[in-house]
C-alpha cells in the first residue's frame, strides 16, 4: 500500500518522465525522509533480578538514527562472520575461529550503552567486539587471514585483537576476568568515571579465578559489570551438563545480577546503561547474563549438531534472530523500509567484500616482524632462531 | 643495609616518585609484610597504594596484570614464587605474551616479586626455585638479585621497566647486611637489566651463580685463595635476558666453567648457561667440560642434615673447582 503511494506520489512530483523508470528506482528516489517517524517506543523483556530492588526500565526509545546505526553494525558483523566461514572453509583463515553470528546483539547493545572511554575485554570469540570497539573490518579479515595489514599485523590471529580500550581478545578461559577487574581497578584508581565491562561465557563461569575476582571487584568496590554471555552451550556441554546452577546471573552471590534477554539489542542496551549506573556511582560491581545463542559451532572445527539440534537452531533463527527482531520493529513502526535496510545490506555486503579481497591479497608479514614486539622501549637485541646460528633482530 | 631494607626503601622511593606505582598482596598492608619487606609503606601511602589481597594467587595476579595493562605500575607480591604456580598463566599467558600478540599495542608494566627457593625447613612445597620455569619464557624479565645493591637497584630498575618483570628474590638473604656504596644511596641508583657483575676478579676458574649461591661462591674462592687458586665469580643479577656474553669474556679468561645454583639439574640454569657456551667463541677456550652445581634432584626434605645436603654447599663448590682443575 505504501509502496503504490510513494509510487504515484513520485509520479506527480517528477512528471511523466519517471513513468518509464523501473518501480523500485522510483521509490528509492522519491523516498522522503518525512515518511519515517524519527522514534518510537518499544516494551521490552522485564529482568530478572537478583539482590536487587528495582531492575532495568521495560521500555525503550529507539531513535530511526540509533536504529539505522544498530542494524547497519550488526549486519557488518554478521556479514563479516559468516564471510569468515567462507575464508576459513578456503584454508585461506587457520587454527582456530570462533564465529560470532547469532550473538550480535550483545555487542552491539553493549557499545550502544557505554562511552568509547570505558573499557572491555573478553575472550576468544572476539570479533564483534574487535569491530564495536573500533577496529576496521578489514583489519580484523586480514588478522585471520595473517597478513602485515592485520589490526595485530598478523601476530594475533583470531583470539588476539586489540584496540584502544579494548583488551583483547584472550585465548585461555577466564583469564580474562581478572584481568578486567585490573582494568576496574585502574578506573578507580585513576579516578577518571570509568566502568570496564568484562565478559565471559557460561562455559567460563565454573571457572574458580572468576570467583576469586567477584570477591575481590566487590570487597573493593570496584567499578567492574561482569558479563556472561550464556549462549547455552561451552564448545559441547550444554549449561545443564556443566552447572550445579545455571543462573549465572546469581553465581556472584553477594553481587547484584540481572539476566537478560540478548537477543534484542534494547534489552541489552538498556541493562547495560542501568548496570553501568550503578558502577559509576561507586556502589561496586554488577553482573549481568545476556541469554545469547551462537548460530555457529563452538570453532570452525565444530560442526555444532552433535550436542544440540537443527531443529533448535532454525527455531532461534525464525523466532529470534537479533537482526531481524531489530529490522520487524523498525519497518513496523515508521523508523524505517524494508528498501532501506536492503540498500544498507547492500553497502554491507559491498564493504566486506572489499575487506576479504584485502585481506586475502595483503602479504604476509616480513620474516624480520618475528622478532619484534618482545619488549616495549628496549634497545634493539637478538632473538634466538630454531639453530643459534639464525637470529632475528628485536626492536619496539 | 640489609636486603630487606634496601628492598624496602626501594619500594618506598618507586612508591613516591611515580603515582601510578602501587602494591599488592597479601599481609603486603596491614601486617607490613609477610616478610616485613613492605614496613611502614601502608602507614605512608594508605589504602589506595598499598592493598592487603585475600588469598586468591589467580585473581590478583590476574588483577594486577589488568591494571597494568589499563595504564598503572603495579607490584605483585608473591608471599613466595611456590603460590606463584597458582597463577603462572596470569603471569606467563596474560602478561608475558600479550605485548607480542597485539604486535606492540599492550605494553604490560607489572613487577611480580617475593622469595624464591630454599628456605629453612619450610618443606618441599615451599621450597622450589622458579628461576628456569620463568626464564624459559620469551616476553618476561626475570631477575634475581644476591646483595642489598642487587635488590635495591634492580627492584627499582624493574619498577621503572615498562615490560613484566619477575624478580625472584631469597627469604634467607632478607636479613643480611652489606655495605652500600655512596652511588648505592642515591634515588636514582639503579642497576641494569641484564647485565651480569662480576663479584671478584679470577684467573683460574670461572663460577657463575645467582641469588644466595654466589655468597657460596665467594665464601668458596676465600678459602681456595689460600691454596693459590684465584677463582673468578660472576653474579648473574639477571636470569632472562641472560648476560652471556660476560660469562663468555670470563671462561675465555680463566678457560674453566663451574655454574652454581640452587634450582633443580634438569632444564635449570646452569644447563642453559653450558649449551649456550658450547655455541659461542667461549667453548674452544674450554680446557674440561663444563660443570653445574645445583639443588639435589629431589623435592625438598625437612630434616637440617638432609636439606643441607640438598643444595650446593661451600665444600661442594671446592670439590668441584679442584676437579675441573685437576688438583
Amino acid at each position: 500500500m505504501r509502496k503504490m503511494l510513494l509510487a504515484a506520489l513520485s509520479r506527480v512530483l517528477q512528471g511523466p518522465a519517471a513513468a518509464a523508470r523501473p518501480v523500485s528506482r522510483v521509490v528509492v528516489a522519491s523516498r522522503n525522509y518525512a515518511d519515517f517517524t524519527s522514534e518510537a517506543t518499544f516494551d521490552i523483556k522485564k529482568c530478572d533480578l537478583h539482590r536487587l530492588e528495582e531492575g532495568p526500565p521495560v521500555t525503550a526509545v529507539l531513535t530511526r538514527e540509533e536504529g539505522l546505526h544498530y542494524y547497519r553494525t550488526m549486519q557488518t558483523i554478521r556479514r563479516m562472520e559468516l564471510k569468515s566461514d567462507q575464508l576459513y572453509k578456503q584454508k585461506i583463515i587457520r587454527g582456530f575461529c570462533h564465529l560470532y553470528d547469532g550473538q550480535e546483539a550483545c555487542c552491539v547493545g553493549l557499545e550502544a550503552a557505554i562511552k568509547p572511554t570505558d573499557h572491555l575485554i573478553t575472550a576468544y570469540r572476539a570479533h564483534g567486539y574487535a569491530y564495536t570497539r573500533g577496529t576496521s573490518v578489514r583489519e580484523i579479515l586480514a588478522e585471520l587471514t595473517g597478513r602485515k595489514g592485520g589490526c595485530a599485523k598478523g601476530k594475533g590471529g583470531s583470539m588476539h585483537m586489540y584496540a584502544q580500550n579494548f583488551y583483547g581478545g584472550n585465548g585461555i578461559v577466564g583469564a580474562q576476568v581478572p584481568l578486567g577487574a585490573g582494568i576496574a581497578l585502574a578506573c578507580k584508581y585513576f579516578g577518571k568515571d570509568e566502568i570496564c565491562l568484562t565478559l565471559y561465557g557460561d562455559g567460563a563461569a565454573n571457572q574458580g579465578q572468576i570467583f576469586e575476582t567477584y570477591n575481590m571487584a566487590a570487597l573493593w568496590k570496584l567499578p567492574c559489570i561482569f558479563i556472561c554471555e550464556n549462549n547455552r552451550y561451552g564448545m559441547g556441554t550444554s549449561v545443564e551438563r556443566a552447572a550445579a546452577s545455571t543462573d549465572y546471573y546469581k553465581r556472584g552471590d553477594y553481587i547484584p545480577g540481572i539476566r537478560v534477554d540478548g537477543m534484542d539489542i534494547l534489552c541489552v542496551r538498556e541493562a547495560t546503561k542501568f548496570a553501568a549506573e550503578h558502577c559509576r556511582s561507586g556502589k561496586g560491581p554488577m553482573l549481568m547474563e545476556l541469554q545469547t545463542y551462537r548460530y555457529h559451532g563452538h570453532s570452525m572445527s565444530d560442526p555444532g549438531i552433535s550436542y544440540r539440534t537443527r531443529e533448535e537452531i532454525q527455531e532461534v533463527r525464525s523466532k529470534s534472530d537479533p537482526i531481524t527482531l531489530l529490522k520487524d520493529r523498525m519497518v513496523n513502526n515508521s523508523l524505517s523500509s524494508v528498501e532501506e535496510l536492503k540498500e544498507i545490506d547492500v553497502e554491507v555486503r559491498k564493504e566486506i567484500e572489499e575487506a576479504a579481497q584485502f585481506a586475502t591479497t595483503d602479504p604476509e608479514p616480513p620474516l624480520e616482524e618475528l622478532g619484534n614486539h618482545i619488549y616495549k622501549n628496549e634497545p634493539p637485541f637478538e632473538v634466538r632462531g630454531p639453530s643459534q646460528w639464525i637470529k632475528y633482530k628485536s626492536v619496539g | 643495609m640489609t636486603v630487606r631494607d634496601a628492598l624496602n626503601q626501594a619500594l618506598d622511593e618507586e612508591l613516591e616518585r611515580d603515582e601510578k606505582v602501587f602494591l599488592l598482596g597479601e599481609e603486603v598492608a596491614q601486617y607490613d609484610g609477610a616478610y616485613k619487606i613492605s614496613r611502614g609503606l601502608w602507614k605512608k601511602y594508605g589504602d589506595k597504594r598499598i592493598i592487603d589481597t585475600p588469598i586468591s594467587e589467580m585473581g590478583f595476579t590476574g588483577i594486577a596484570v589488568g591494571a597494568a595493562m589499563a595504564g598503572l605500575r603495579p607490584i605483585c607480591e608473591f608471599m613466595t614464587f611456590n603460590f606463584s604456580m597458582q597463577a603462572i598463566d596470569q603471569v606467563i599467558n596474560s602478561a608475558g605474551k600479550t605485548l607480542y600478540m597485539s604486535a606492540g599495542m599492550v605494553p604490560v608494566p607489572v613487577v611480580f616479586r617475593g622469595p624464591n627457593g630454599a628456605s629453612a625447613g619450610v618443606g618441599a612445597q615451599h621450597s622450589q626455585c622458579f628461576a628456569a620455569w620463568y626464564g624459559h619464557c620469551p616476553g618476561l624479565k626475570v631477575v634475581s638479585p644476591w646483595s642489598s645493591e642487587d635488590a635495591k637497584g634492580l627492584l627499582k630498575a624493574s619498577v621503572r621497566d615498562d615490560n613484566p618483570v619477575v624478580m625472584l628474590e631469597n627469604e634467607l638473604m632478607y636479613g643480611v647486611p652489606f655495605e652500600m656504596s655512596e652511588e648505592a644511596q642515591s634515588k636514582d641508583f639503579l642497576v641494569p637489566i641484564g647485565k651480569a657483575k662480576i663479584e671478584r676478579q679470577g684467573t683460574h676458574v670461572t663460577l657463575v651463580s645467582h641469588s644466595r649461591s654466589v655468597g657460596h661462591c665467594l665464601e668458596a674462592a676465600a678459602v681456595l685463595v689460600k691454596e693459590g687458586v684465584e677463582c673468578e665469580v660472576v653474579n648473574l643479577r639477571t636470569i632472562r635476558p641472560m648476560d652471556v656474553e660476560s660469562i663468555e669474556a670470563s671462561v675465555v679468561k680463566t678457560n674453566h666453567l663451574i655454574t652454581v645454583e640452587g634450582g633443580w639439574p634438569q632444564f635449570g640454569v646452569g644447563a642453559e648457561i653450558c649449551a649456550r657456551i658450547m655455541e659461542g667463541p667461549a667453548f674452544n677456550y674450554l680446557d674440561a667440560p663444563a660443570v653445574r652445581l645445583t639443588g639435589a634432584d629431589v623435592p625438598m626434605p625437612y630434616a637440617k642434615v638432609l636439606e643441607e645436603n640438598c643444595l650446593p654447599q661451600v665444600k661442594d663448590i671446592i670439590f668441584a673447582v679442584k676437579k675441573t682443575l685437576n688438583i
